[in-house]
């Protein structure tokens, strides 16, 4: 009669470094994962390596020179810092802005998620496995965007664009074509995106039902944007706290049900959608003619006091709290980064996954590594 | 349009309960003592008509008499906002309690007030620094730090 | 579920942040450029043999770059890669995430002091013949962060540089440029000369 005999081996959970210099971290990111076999037991985000000061930088650079700061915090969406940060001070200063520079802020903002949008879900199907693939094609899309911003104000990444009171200069005349034809033809773009990649099975197999965020737990982490939405509330700050010109605007916010990955990634397919009905409306209804910065002095004193400005931006609600003393540089300067705060709860997503899905369940959350460590 | 509460409003729902521990009620903010944070931190979030469920953000600001920590919550459910602050007068040693059994968001957040400033919340898990390495002296967000 | 701690996070965060403040310590002089080569070659009247001709062509036609991706610049270093501004003509659309396969070092973006250990292990781990461009102003000198508590002002620093791209972002038109400029450096070494 034979016996089996079982050997059993003794193993130990072993710590393994996702260091900052990887090619799937969206940036300087580092992860200390302890794993057993390859199913994460815990993990530990360590960040910093990109802290460059901006807070303290701020105090000593008067309120305008602070937009160029502003946009090297969020990179891929630079306009939305723009906007926030003026939107803040504009509140604290009680600066009023003209109709027609709220349509290009608003039109400028709306093509800024798109371009965000397209690069976040690009890179996530990148880390999904579909290698070069669908960047490439989301790329060249976004390089269309980026050349209506190139048009508009000369950059392609770090724009400078908005002003405490508007925008800082009027848009040329090729610029609003432009924006007709691009919205024209964006929805076939997406569509052609959809018929390969919404039913596809890989993307199903591997981002369904993994990394879920729960719907309470997402609320006590604070989170924001595609994040928040994707595990079923539906909060867009567009519509619960309008700023600018957005309650003329007719649009829907797309919510998900499950809070995992791939609903991440249908939330952010339809807000681009979204985002392309508010382009039409805000194209037809751009006023004609008129300022596009009210005028406010050259150095800008605040009345003593501090305001919190916030809005939608495309990874969250991006918020800045400012406190003046009266002076031409504000006293306190703090930015609410959504990212950093939508990265409280990755450990909890990612525990009892393995080492390939905790790829994908950082890529769903879109980080940008300016914004995480400013 | 989120509403954000009056500081007066609230600081009168709170007297009642918890006295002695309203310092400042203004229209935008209120400013409580920093012992009885956590309690009224938690009435704020357990009371059904406040429902304070999302810490939207939390701050730090060095004035040089004292340190302020500003807490920017919003109810999801209500739609609406309220500012809360709580100072701490001990500049060499200061030290605040902890929200983060409230809200989790306070988990990052105060870290990097721990890092940037020197503030130290008690009751917290894992406080260490964020941003800067282990072994970085100083805290630069501190107006004396050059 | 609890599972015993099987590293303390605080041990490890001191052990590494004395590493990191003894990294500034020791690097707090500007590294020179190493283009004292260029300067030799005139002066020796070296002319370039077809074995030299070669083995040029050959490195300058296939450079690898490796994954350097602090910040900003890093998209205008990805865009240069995409469809638009084809990098691959030039033979460098493999970014290489191991710093052994790759030749060239594009530093993207702004440095910290403690992310400049980590870059310093990766340039140590490449082999030899290497090159660095340092792309955009923060890589230059700090660029807008320069007066920052924690920037490091320039990868030349901790690294040497051999080409200095300025721009806030470079433009991909200028990252092209600058590589164009790089090619032309490395097709003038000689092997004679026994330049680094």
């Amino acid at each position: 009669m034979e016996t089996t005999k079982e050997i059993v081996i003794n193993t130990e959970p072993f710590v393994v470094n996702f260091g900052p210099a990887h090619p799937s971290t969206h940036g300087v990111f580092r992860m200390r994962m302890t794993l057993d076999g390859e199913v994460i037991v815990d993990m530990e985000p360590v960040f910093g390596y990109l802290h460059r000061g901006i807070e303290k930088l701020a105090e000593e650079r008067t309120y305008t020179q602070i937009i160029p700061l502003t946009d090297r915090l969020d990179y891929l969406a630079s306009m939305s810092n723009n906007l926030a940060y003026c939107l803040a001070v504009e509140k604290l200063a009680g600066i009023a802005v003209p109709e027609r520079a709220e349509y290009i802020r608003v039109i400028i903002a709306e093509l800024q998620r798109v371009a965000s949008h397209l690069c976040a879900v690009g890179f996530f199907l990148n880390d999904c496995g579909a290698f070069m693939t669908p960047v490439l094609y989301m790329l060249r899309e976004r390089e269309r965007v980026l050349d209506l911003f190139d048009m508009v104000c000369g950059q392609r990444l770090t724009y400078n664009y908005m002003r405490v009171g508007g925008v800082s200069q009027d848009v040329p005349d090729e610029f609003i074509p432009a924006v007709k034809k691009f919205v024209r033809e964006m929805p076939g773009w997406l569509d052609e995106y959809e018929r390969l990649l919404k039913e596809n099975e890989i993307l199903l197999a591997r981002a369904k039902g993994v990394g879920i965020l729960p719907r309470d737990l997402a609320i006590n982490i604070g989170a924001s944007g595609p994040v928040l939405r994707a595990s079923g509330v539906p909060w867009d700050i567009r519509k619960a706290d309008p700023y600018s010109i957005y309650d003329r605007f007719e649009f829907d916010v797309p919510v998900g049900l499950a809070g995992d990955c791939y609903d991440r990634y249908r939330v952010r397919v339809e807000e681009m959608r979204q985002s392309l009905r508010i382009l039409r409306q805000a194209i037809k209804d751009l006023p004609r003619g008129g300022e596009v910065r009210s005028q406010v002095p050259h150095l800008i004193r605040p009345p003593v006091g501090e305001a919190y400005g916030h809005l939608e931006g495309p990874r969250g609600e991006l918020g800045f709290y400012l406190v003046s003393d009266g002076s031409i540089a504000p006293y306190r300067f703090h930015v609410r980064a959504p990212t950093f705060i939508n990265l409280t709860a990755l450990a909890d997503m990612m525990r009892g996954w393995k080492i390939a899905d905790a790829i994908i369940v950082f890529g769903s959350i879109d980080i940008c590594m300016g914004e995480v460590d400013r | 349009m989120t509403l954000a509460l009056s500081g007066k409003d609230i600081a009168a729902k709170i007297e009642g309960k918890f006295p002695k521990s309203v310092v400042e009620a203004a229209a935008e903010s209120l400013l409580v003592e920093a012992e009885s944070l956590s309690e009224i931190a938690a009435y704020l979030k357990n009371t059904p008509g406040l429902d304070f469920d999302y810490l939207t953000a939390v701050s730090g600001v060095d004035y040089l008499d004292c340190f302020e920590v500003v807490y920017h919550l919003t109810s999801i459910e209500h739609n609406h906002s309220l500012v809360l602050k709580a100072r701490c007068y001990n500049r060499e040693n200061p030290v605040l309690p902890s929200v983060v059994g409230l809200w989790r968001t306070a988990d990052f957040q105060e870290r990097e007030i721990y890092d940037l400033l020197g503030i130290s919340f008690e009751g917290h898990p894992n406080l260490k620094r964020i941003a800067l390495w282990e072994g970085f002296e100083g805290h630069p967000l501190r107006k004396d730090f050059l | 579920m609890e599972i015993e701690e099987v590293y303390s996070s605080r041990e490890l965060d001191k052990v590494e942040g004395k590493a990191i403040n003894e990294f500034i310590a020791g690097h707090q002089q500007v590294i020179p450029d190493p283009d004292r080569w260029l300067d030799e070659e005139l002066e020796r009247n070296i002319l370039l043999t077809s074995v030299d001709a070669v083995l040029n062509w050959a490195r300058r036609t296939s450079m690898w770059p490796v994954v350097c991706f602090p910040a900003c610049c890093a998209f205008e270093f990805i865009t240069t890669e995409a469809s638009r501004f084809d990098l691959s003509r030039f033979g460098m659309e493999i970014v290489r995430a191991s710093p052994r396969h790759a030749d060239l070092m594009i530093t993207a973006g702004t440095l910290t002091w403690k992310m400049a250990p980590q870059v310093k292990r990766i340039y140590d781990q490449m082999a030899e013949p290497k090159w660095v461009i340092a792309m955009g102003a923060c890589a230059i000198s700090g660029g807008i962060f320069a007066s920052s508590y924690s920037v490091v002002p320039g990868y030349n620093r901790i690294i040497p540089v051999d080409v200095y791209l300025p721009g806030c972002p470079p433009r991909p038109e200028a990252l092209i440029h600058g590589i164009r400029m790089l090619h032309q450096k490395i097709s003038r070494k000689s092997l004679i000369s026994g330049g680094e």
